[in-house]
């Protein structure tokens, strides 16, 4: 009896294995960057970012040409990119909580506020994951992190950061949305998201920015399933899930 | 082609376009904003993309992502400014990403001051930012020479593979003489077949990074770009001799210092002293070889910085304790006149006052 296929690996990723810890959803986004690539045919004519992080070694991963950055720099890189290539060229960014919303906040906002035409991809868990779980500009009050052992504290660390909810104050801002791993529902969710972001750079939109909520089982101290409820009971009511900015062509 | 009077400052961004400088991305501090604004206004017109930043991270990053897409590409600032960028510096060397620098030097240390410095000297020829690493360090003395030696600066930056340094200081970059573009000859330059600008039509994906993980990867990747910085001081050492041929005493100084020294050392034959200099243009690559050819003949040399002595340290390893090195430095921004020059040279010959 032939066999028939039903599911094939997208040829928006290469071969190679990814590095990520078992439970990991870093994993699920990038089949859903790749397959956005792949479904808009636009693989031949990305150039994508990799960030200090987790996914600093994402210029592995993804089937595109790849350009790895300083540590939050991405957007500034993306940028200079973006203005020089040809303009059909798409342009992306993959980053971490750490890399974005600490030391890179200047990079985002002021791409945002320029409006580059570039589609930004931020990976919130929460956490620094690469360095060995310390606390993330995004930690939740309360959270036990190794820089954070008796919890984050308001009164200490302050008050974790929404990038999405500042981002979309930004009038150079085009697209922003808050999507989320913990379930099926969400990832279909994400998936429209992430082709959404990538389509609106093709037809020169302006800056495109899709928050997706992630787990790290490893540093949260939970088993992936766990990790998952934690992320839906704990990251939701505070990064509530939703589209920010949808900026219409006469705005 | 005629002549034109320009601002230093401008002259660096007029060459820099007429080299095919395609991208350009700043953030304004004084005393280099002339260029920044000179840009803003030229490249566009050029059909160049001009940019400024939110911050001196941000544009050197900028200029990183533009090299990865393969175009000439520079950024300019003075000293503070330079500070931030070394990040990026370190990266662009990592990555082997061509591009040009300018820094215009002010007094530091801190926000110090905004008048003419050479105290940016150890930051620029000692590796600056982390890691084992050279950047080719151009340093003009008159505005003609910030032309050949900007365009000569864009190709060492495509044929090495690495940002190339021009070191200015406000002074230079302020003054106005009259200056000819005139025609070059570009250097034989290497296809940029690296470049990151989507797969489309050339093969497989291109990576460009500085992360090597593997200890033994990143051992090799320092030695390949260890020979590559022997290479660049075998081939491209620059220097002038000026009057060494019959020289007691020998002047070191570089960019407008050596000017001055220029009318010291006239001064200085009318008495009867035997003074010459030596005027490293490239300070990394720093120039030995004049060194060894005169340090059996001469009695002294005498370096002259705008710093608390930065270059004397590369002098003295060149003489390499042949015969005594003598420096006199100005700080803070202060400019040192010939009068003062002269004075120490008296009294290094133990002249009466």
């Amino acid at each position: 009896m032939a066999m028939e296929v039903v599911f094939k690996k997208t040829k928006g990723l290469t071969d190679t294995p990814n590095t990520y810890c078992p439970g990991c959803t870093h994993g699920i986004i990038h089949r859903l960057v790749g397959e956005a690539l792949e479904d808009l045919d636009i693989i031949e004519d990305s150039v994508g970012v990799a960030p200090v992080g987790c996914s600093v070694l994402a210029y592995d991963f993804f089937n595109c040409d790849m350009t790895q950055a300083a540590h939050g720099r991405a957007p500034a890189v993306a940028t200079g990119l973006k203005r020089v290539l040809p303009p059909d060229r798409i342009v992306f960014t993959y980053q971490g909580d750490g890399d974005l919303a600490s030391i890179g906040i200047a990079e985002i906002i002021h791409a945002a506020a320029r409006g580059e035409n570039i589609t930004v991809i931020f990976v919130n868990n929460a956490i620094y994951g690469m360095t060995g779980g310390q606390m993330a500009p995004t930690s939740l009050i309360g959270q036990k992190t190794q820089t954070s052992p008796l919890g984050r504290a308001a009164d200490n660390q302050g008050y974790p950061i929404k990038m999405s909810e500042m981002l979309a104050t930004l009038d150079g801002a085009t697209y922003i949305e808050r999507v989320s791993m913990h379930d099926l529902v969400s990832i279909n969710r994400a998936k429209r998201a992430i082709k959404k972001a990538f389509e609106n750079q093709k037809l020169g939109k302006g800056f495109s920015f899709v928050e997706v909520l992630s787990t790290c089982p490893t540093n949260w101290g939970y088993d992936p399933f766990e990790s998952m409820k934690w992320l839906k009971e704990n990251m939701i009511p505070v990064f509530p899930l939703g589209v920010y900015k949808d900026k219409k062509e006469d705005e | 082609m005629a002549k034109v009077l320009m601002k230093g400052n401008e002259v660096i961004a007029e060459t820099a376009i007429k080299a095919g400088c395609k991208g350009y991305f700043g953030y304004p501090i004084t005393p280099q904003s002339e260029l920044i604004a000179y840009m803003a206004k030229r490249l566009p017109e050029e059909g160049g993309i001009f940019l400024q930043a939110e911050s001196e991270v941000a544009a050197i990053n900028m200029v990183y992502g533009a090299s990865c897409a393969g175009v000439r590409v520079m950024t300019s600032s003075s000293s503070p400014g330079i500070s931030l960028k070394q990040e990026g510096i370190s990266y662009l060397v990592g990555s082997e990403l061509p591009s040009v620098i300018v820094n215009i030097m002010r007094g530091g240390p801190g926000l110090g001051s905004i008048q003419p410095s050479q105290a940016d000297y150890f930051q620029a020829t000692k590796g600056g930012g982390h890691g084992d690493y050279k950047i080719p360090t151009y340093a003009p003395a008159n505005l003609q020479e910030i032309v050949d030696l900007t365009y000569l600066a864009f190709d060492i930056a495509d044929i090495y593979l690495t940002p190339v340094y021009i070191l200015g200081d406000g002074m230079l970059g302020q003054m106005m003489e009259p200056v000819e573009f005139g025609t070059r000859e570009e250097r034989a330059l290497p296809p940029k077949n690296w470049a990151t600008t989507g797969t489309r039509g050339d093969g497989p994906p291109k990576i460009i990074n500085s992360l090597r993980l593997d200890p033994a990867d990143l051992e090799a990747h320092n030695e390949h770009l260890q020979a590559k910085y022997r290479e660049i001081e075998e081939k491209e050492t620059l220097y002038e001799e000026y009057m060494t041929e019959d020289a007691d005493y020998i002047i070191v100084a570089f960019g407008i210092v050596s000017r001055i020294a220029r009318t010291a050392i006239s001064r200085a034959r009318a008495e009867g002293l035997k003074v010459g200099m030596i005027r490293p243009i490239t300070l990394w690559p720093f120039p030995v070889k004049p060194f060894v050819d005169t340090r059996d003949k001469v009695k002294a040399y005498l370096t002259v910085e705008m710093s608390a002595g930065q270059m004397v340290e590369d002098v003295r390893l060149a003489v390499n304790g042949a015969k005594p090195v003598h420096f006199y430095g100005r700080l803070g921004g202060i400019v040192p006149t010939h009068e003062n020059i002269l004075q120490k040279l008296r009294e290094i010959a133990g002249g009466v006052n």
